[in-house]
């Protein structure tokens, strides 16, 4: 007989389980208050994508930013799609940011990317010109090759433009095609799974389809215990999932 | 330029160093003024909840890391490359603000092992030095392990260290480390419960022979009060350790378990948004006067005079702080001659992640930053280093200092990196997968150095520090080695998949991707002048009124993570200088 850890819980721990989750739920309901008195900057709901003007992006870009989301991120059981989740959104505001417009990046020069992938991008450019510029090259690259921008493609093809981006076989002129496509994938997923205020994440739709509990941030109870996590998320504002 | 009061000591940098330092030098009457280049921090509001687990601010506008836009490093291979900056933050982590890196460290609060700090009398006796490859630089601490244990404990004492004794006053304790140096306490606190990962290394790692043991941890397993009266809470397993301040007073950092005394004292002043740009000398460089700083809130210039100068900035800025005061001869790697600069080294982390199905709930969302399970069975003095191929030591552990989908989880090998399917398998990642990794030492090398970069200058038009270093085949043989050894532990656990592996033999470092913030060296301790910049108490042998202690006074890099060393080094230099120096102001080692 060996003694490996078994994965199943055994009865033990199922008990604790149960007598845990009354004592969580309580405890939970304390946290919870305290987590309604805080509001960040923008703690109304933010806007579904079809309700939304960009700021940032023209429109042929942000036609780009949907159609990309939605391919990259498919609706699926475990969660809803990009655009749906209200990731454009987010890539708009966070465009705007002074994080995105290279506020704790180094960005003087000289520039010499002479020395290749293990020292990072080495150009000029903040993030939110590496999105807007690798939209810019990439749709022109699909109406080039494929006679449509982006977002008229459908979606076998939105997958070979993807994959071929990712890859870095087209050869665009300001931005590596691979430093974009990582940049702005990047990006997308911190849309998706980022708190609701930031434009996302609608409804904690994409923390409820991983399993992921948001910002509970209070897991003493369940550190030795062996089974899923049972409650649901809690967000920022304090609203359950 | 406006000159400040004179002051007894001037502190560089309010991390952990500084603070130790400043709490000791008050304690002994004199009058201390701290220069942090970041904000000012406390746990309220700046680490309050629930905003400080915001993933977006902390882990992708690295609110509580070091911004790069006034400085950072360059960064290239070898001698014949011309650097470039770090532009994103990548291989390491610097901190900022007051606190520095120990406010948004793991808390993974290991001693040194007794034959670290002897690595070159260790290899001659048991093996001979015809081992030490000719490019090698590998030293002796210029101190015993014994001298450093109350330093080590009062440490552990100050952080609260949850943990289980090995070897307490000579005795083997079941459960603990049973190769550790012997200690003269127990830890304050016991070690911190185990999630399933560390329960099946634990499991495993007995099955192979060895002898698991918990993580010493600076994360309060249960409330705390330390020496100099500070609480800490029992930590919640909240997760958001690494690159976080603690919500809950639970890990041990400048923050609460030495500023709240020292906020109070007279005789202490901390000026926050204060960058230093240099240390001045007396015009025979024999002496520094003081510093140079510049106030970030209004742009102006201070001088800062002070009758004795703490380089307590992190490993890189002191040594940048050292080359561009002049102080000491800097490294010149052709020559081998010059010290400030030489011996930089850093730590070799490879990772494998297990999955398991989904019947086996990993929940990697909770998580204790420091806490988990290790072996030593293969730790340096336990290492037959000619038979394994390669010098230094290392050790295997678990951990799960907590993941988010923001923070970036791994899904399972094979599994779509986008589009269909990416979402389960993040989910697999998420919930039902756990990481064991191999964490080895690295050597310092001729020509793994640190200079001035003669090309990009910071913000305030100084030359930035040059980072010249690779991976060696001893560290590429040591990496493989132990992931070869973490393999077969695991075997047994029966993982769905196993993904990651050690680094290739002739793979380059990739400065992209975080390792670890244990970067050692540049500025050594060592028993004569020739041998480092600084001599057996952190103080400088050029300018005795400059003291520099961290992590860049390690000659080389052992298996362990920094910071239980880098805080005994700081007590250990403020005994040095309360004990000898205040009564004889010099050179404390002629
Ligand atoms: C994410 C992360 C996880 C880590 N986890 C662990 C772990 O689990 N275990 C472990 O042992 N170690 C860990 N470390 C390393 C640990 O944080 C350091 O070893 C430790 O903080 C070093 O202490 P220090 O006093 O030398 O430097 P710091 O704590 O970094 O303090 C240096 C301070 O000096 C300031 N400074 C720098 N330059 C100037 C200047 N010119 N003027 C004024 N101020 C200046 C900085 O802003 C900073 O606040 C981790 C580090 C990071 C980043
Ligand atoms: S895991 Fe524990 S010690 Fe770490 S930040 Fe959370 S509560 Fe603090």
């Amino acid at each position: 007989m060996t003694h490996k850890p078994d994965p199943t819980p055994p009865l033990r721990d199922i008990r604790q389980t149960r007598l845990g989750r009354r004592g969580f739920l309580g405890s939970s309901a304390a946290a919870l208050a305290g987590v309604a008195a805080f509001r960040p900057a923008h703690a109304q709901t933010p806007p579904a994508t079809a309700e939304y003007t960009p700021e940032f992006f023209n429109a042929a870009q942000w036609a780009f930013v949907i159609a990309a989301a939605d391919t990259l991120i498919p609706a699926d059981e475990y969660g809803p799609s990009g655009s749906e989740a209200g990731v454009p959104v987010f890539l708009d505001r966070h465009m705007q940011t002074p994080y995105a417009q290279g506020s704790i990046w180094f960005r003087e020069g000289p520039f010499d990317e002479t020395l290749g992938r293990d020292f990072g991008y080495q150009g000029p450019l903040a993030l939110a010109d590496i999105v807007q510029t690798g939209i810019d090259q990439a749709d022109a690259w699909c109406r080039d090759t494929r006679g449509a921008g982006f977002a008229d493609l459908d979606e076998e093809a939105r997958i070979a433009v993807l994959t071929a981006l990712e890859k870095g076989e087209p050869e665009f002129a300001r931005v590596s095609a691979s430093r974009f496509f990582s940049d702005f994938w990047k990006e997308l997923q911190v849309g998706y799974f980022a708190d609701p205020s930031w434009g996302g994440n609608r409804d904690q739709a994409a923390w409820k389809g991983i399993g992921y509990p948001g910002v509970r941030a209070d897991y003493s109870d369940w550190v030795t215990v062996r089974e899923a996590y049972p409650l649901p998320p809690v967000d920022l504002a304090g609203n359950r999932g | 330029m406006a000159v400040k009061p004179q002051t007894d000591a001037v502190i560089i940098g309010m991390g952990w160093t500084g603070s130790i330092l400043a709490k000791q030098l008050t304690d002994a009457g004199l009058n201390v003024v701290a220069l942090e280049r970041g904000p000012d921090r406390h746990t309220q509001p700046d680490f309050a909840y629930p905003r400080v687990v915001d993933a977006v601010e902390g882990s992708i506008h690295r609110k509580f890391l070091q911004p790069l836009n006034n400085e950072t490093v360059t960064v290239r291979h070898n001698r014949s490359q011309a650097a470039v900056p770090m532009r994103r933050i990548g291989s390491f982590k610097p901190g900022t603000g007051v606190g520095g890196a120990g406010t948004h460290w793991s808390g993974c609060h290991f001693r040194a092992m007794p034959d670290d700090l002897r690595l070159r009398s260790h290899i001659e006796e048991r093996f001979g030095l015809d081992l030490i490859p000719d490019d090698m630089l590998v030293q002796d601490y210029p101190f015993s392990w014994e001298e450093m244990e109350p330093h080590f404990d009062m440490f552990e004492k100050v952080c609260g260290t949850s943990g289980r004794a090995g070897v307490l006053n000579g005795q083997r304790r079941e459960g603990g480390n049973p190769f550790e140096g012997s200690r003269s306490a127990e830890y304050p606190l016991g070690p911190n419960p185990d999630y399933l990962g560390s329960e099946m290394f634990t499991w495993a790692a007995r099955e192979a022979g060895y002898n698991p043991y918990p993580i010493p941890a600076s994360n309060a397993s249960a409330s705390y009060v330390n020496p100099y009266g500070c609480q800490m809470g029992p930590c919640n397993a909240c997760g958001f350790c690494s690159d976080y301040g603690c919500l809950n007073y639970s890990k041990a950092s400048p923050n609460v378990n030495i500023l709240p005394v020292l906020r109070r004292r007279q005789g202490f002043e901390l000026r926050a948004n204060a960058q230093v740009l240099r240390i001045n000398l007396s015009e025979d460089r024999s002496r520094a006067t003081g510093v140079t700083y510049v106030d970030l809130e209004t742009g102006e210039e201070h001088e800062q005079p002070a009758g004795l100068v703490l380089l307590c900035a992190y490993q890189l800025y002191n040594v940048h702080l050292m080359l561009l005061s002049g102080i000491g001869q800097p490294y010149d790697p052709v020559t081998g001659t010059g010290t400030v600069g030489r011996n930089y080294a850093y730590q070799n982390l490879n990772a494998l992640k297990l999955h398991f199905d989904e019947n086996t709930h990993h929940n990697t969302f909770i998580g204790i930053g420091g806490a988990g399970a290790t072996i030593d069975d293969l730790n340096v003095g336990q290492l037959d280093m000619r038979d394994a191929g390669f010098i230094g030591g290392g050790i295997l552990w678990a951990r799960q200092p907590g993941s988010g989908p923001v923070r970036g989880i791994d899904p399972p090998p094979g599994a779509p990196s986008w589009g269909r399917g990416w979402k389960q398998g993040v989910r697999q990642g998420l919930l039902h997968s756990c990481e064991f990794e191999a964490q080895t030492g690295v050597m310092s090398y001729r020509d793994n150095y640190l200079s001035l970069d003669p090309t990009y200058r910071d913000a305030w038009g100084r030359p930035m520090l040059r980072m010249t270093f690779n991976w060696k085949p001893n560290e590429a043989a040591a990496g493989q080695w132990y992931v070869d050894k973490l393999r077969a532990l695991i075997a047994p656990l029966n993982p769905l998949a196993v993904d990651g592996e050690a680094k290739a033999m002739d793979e380059s470092w990739n400065t992209t991707s975080y390792q670890s913030t244990h970067n050692t060296g540049g500025a050594v301790m060592a028993a004569t002048p020739e041998g480092g910049a600084l001599n057996r108490y952190c103080q400088s042998w050029d300018v005795p009124n400059v003291f520099a202690p961290g992590a860049n006074a390690f000659p080389q890099n052992h298996g362990y993570n920094p910071t239980g060393l880098v805080g005994a080094l700081a007590y250990w230099t403020a005994e040095a200088i309360t004990g000898q120096y205040l009564n004889d102001p010099g050179a404390l080692v002629r």
